[in-house]
């Protein structure tokens, strides 16, 4: 059970995808103009991985070295190809926001980093912890960037107006460069709140 | 003519693809220390995300579309490139050596560059035919290019200054990455 517990938490604080790793940064600046996009994309890659990560940690030792490229890609995309279609199915307005990116997550290179760097060499249950805490992490990461781009940048939080009446919002932090400097800012927040690395 | 250089203007600078779509951002970042790597990986996606329309549009319009298969578009479109990137690397280094050298490294990252698969997504929903497929493909990638070749630029300067340790690497990049696209901002009221 702890090390279980161990592994959950490796994804949460020590090697966060976004904050440590530096990983799939183009959903983190793409959608991450609202709190409720940075979930539900948050949610959508956490799916993928814990499945993709099990999945490919079952077949490790079937998959020949060689090809294991391509495995991984096809065993990512189905498990997108799910996710793209139950949030179309039940989820439309996410489905509009989060736009081509919900296919884009194939390429998100958290996963196919972790589905190298762990899945491939490790039994599934530890896999699909990993799967779980790496996308929690991730999901944690973007939420926060997201609720800042949205509370400074709009006034609201999960469309929720928070900010007083005659706050200005600034329209900088929802534009694209806006999601640069918050995420700029945010890792360099993070390279001194942290523990540091061993 | 009129929709050729809407794409034109529209993919190299307004909808830049590193500055305002955030596709391709990994490389983006990673490959962006020099000039010289960050020309040769613009280079390399610019061939791939030319074939690579290309071969999405026919594929689409001509497997998925024709045999009523669209729903696997993520895992026949991820499929192709990949199958792609790996023949492109190959022809490459048979028939211009000196070619392979200055893209060699940068080909396999490609695979995992969203902007590839990113613009063959981006031809479908945006209906293009093929000829303007193709033209947003080369049209994207050369806008990829100009935007890592300047951002290389900047941080080839960056590195030389006085950061303080918290803003040291990829925090202060980004940063100036975000100076940057409020300059391409500018260019939003062109179309």
């Amino acid at each position: 059970m702890k090390k279980y517990f161990k592994i959950f938490m490796n994804g949460i604080i020590d090697e966060n995808p976004t904050f440590r790793m530096v990983l799939g940064m183009c959903p983190t600046l793409a959608i991450t103009t609202a709190a409720s996009n940075g979930i539900g994309m948050g949610l959508a890659v956490t799916f993928v991985l814990i499945f993709s990560n099990l999945v490919i940690s079952l077949m490790r030792k079937a998959i020949p070295d060689q090809i294991r490229i391509p495995a991984f890609i096809v065993v990512i995309a189905t498990f997108v190809t799910i996710v793209q279609l139950i949030i179309k199915a039940f989820f439309p307005a996410l489905d509009e926001s989060l736009g081509v990116f919900i296919p884009l997550i194939v390429v998100n290179c958290i996963i196919f980093g972790r589905a190298e760097a762990f899945a491939f060499k490790n039994p599934p249950a530890d896999a699909a912890v990993d799967g779980l805490g790496m996308g929690i992490g991730f999901t944690l990461a973007i939420t926060l960037i997201s609720a800042i781009r949205e509370v400074f940048g709009v006034g609201t939080l999960f469309g929720v107006q928070v900010m007083p009446a005659g706050f200005p919002p600034m329209g900088i932090l929802i534009k694209p460069a806006g999601g640069f400097i918050v995420l700029g800012l945010t890792l360099a927040a993070m390279n001194c709140l942290l523990p540091k690395k061993a | 003519m009129n929709a050729v250089l809407t794409i034109l203007i529209g993919s190299i600078f307004v909808n830049n693809f590193a500055m305002s779509r955030f596709y391709g951002i990994c490389p983006f970042l990673g490959v962006s220390k020099k000039l010289e790597t960050a020309f040769g990986m613009g280079m390399a996606v610019t061939f791939v995300m030319a074939i690579a329309s290309l071969v999405a549009y026919l594929v689409n319009q001509y497997l998925l579309i024709a045999f009523n298969l669209e729903y696997l578009q993520v895992i026949a479109f991820i499929l192709v490139i990949a199958v792609l990137v790996q023949i492109v690397e190959m022809i490459i280094r048979k028939i211009s050596p000196g070619l392979y050298q200055a893209l060699g490294v940068y080909l396999p990252l490609i695979t995992t560059n969203c902007a590839v698969l990113g613009v063959a997504q981006l031809n479908v929903t945006e209906g293009y035919n093929l000829v303007l497929s193709v033209l947003n493909g080369v049209a994207s990638a050369l806008g990829y290019t100009l935007a890592i070749c300047l951002f290389a630029g900047i941080r080839e300067r960056l590195s030389l200054g006085n950061l303080p340790k918290w803003m040291e690497g990829f925090p202060g990049a980004m940063i100036a990455a975000g100076l940057m696209a409020v300059a391409f901002n500018g260019f939003s009221g062109l179309i």
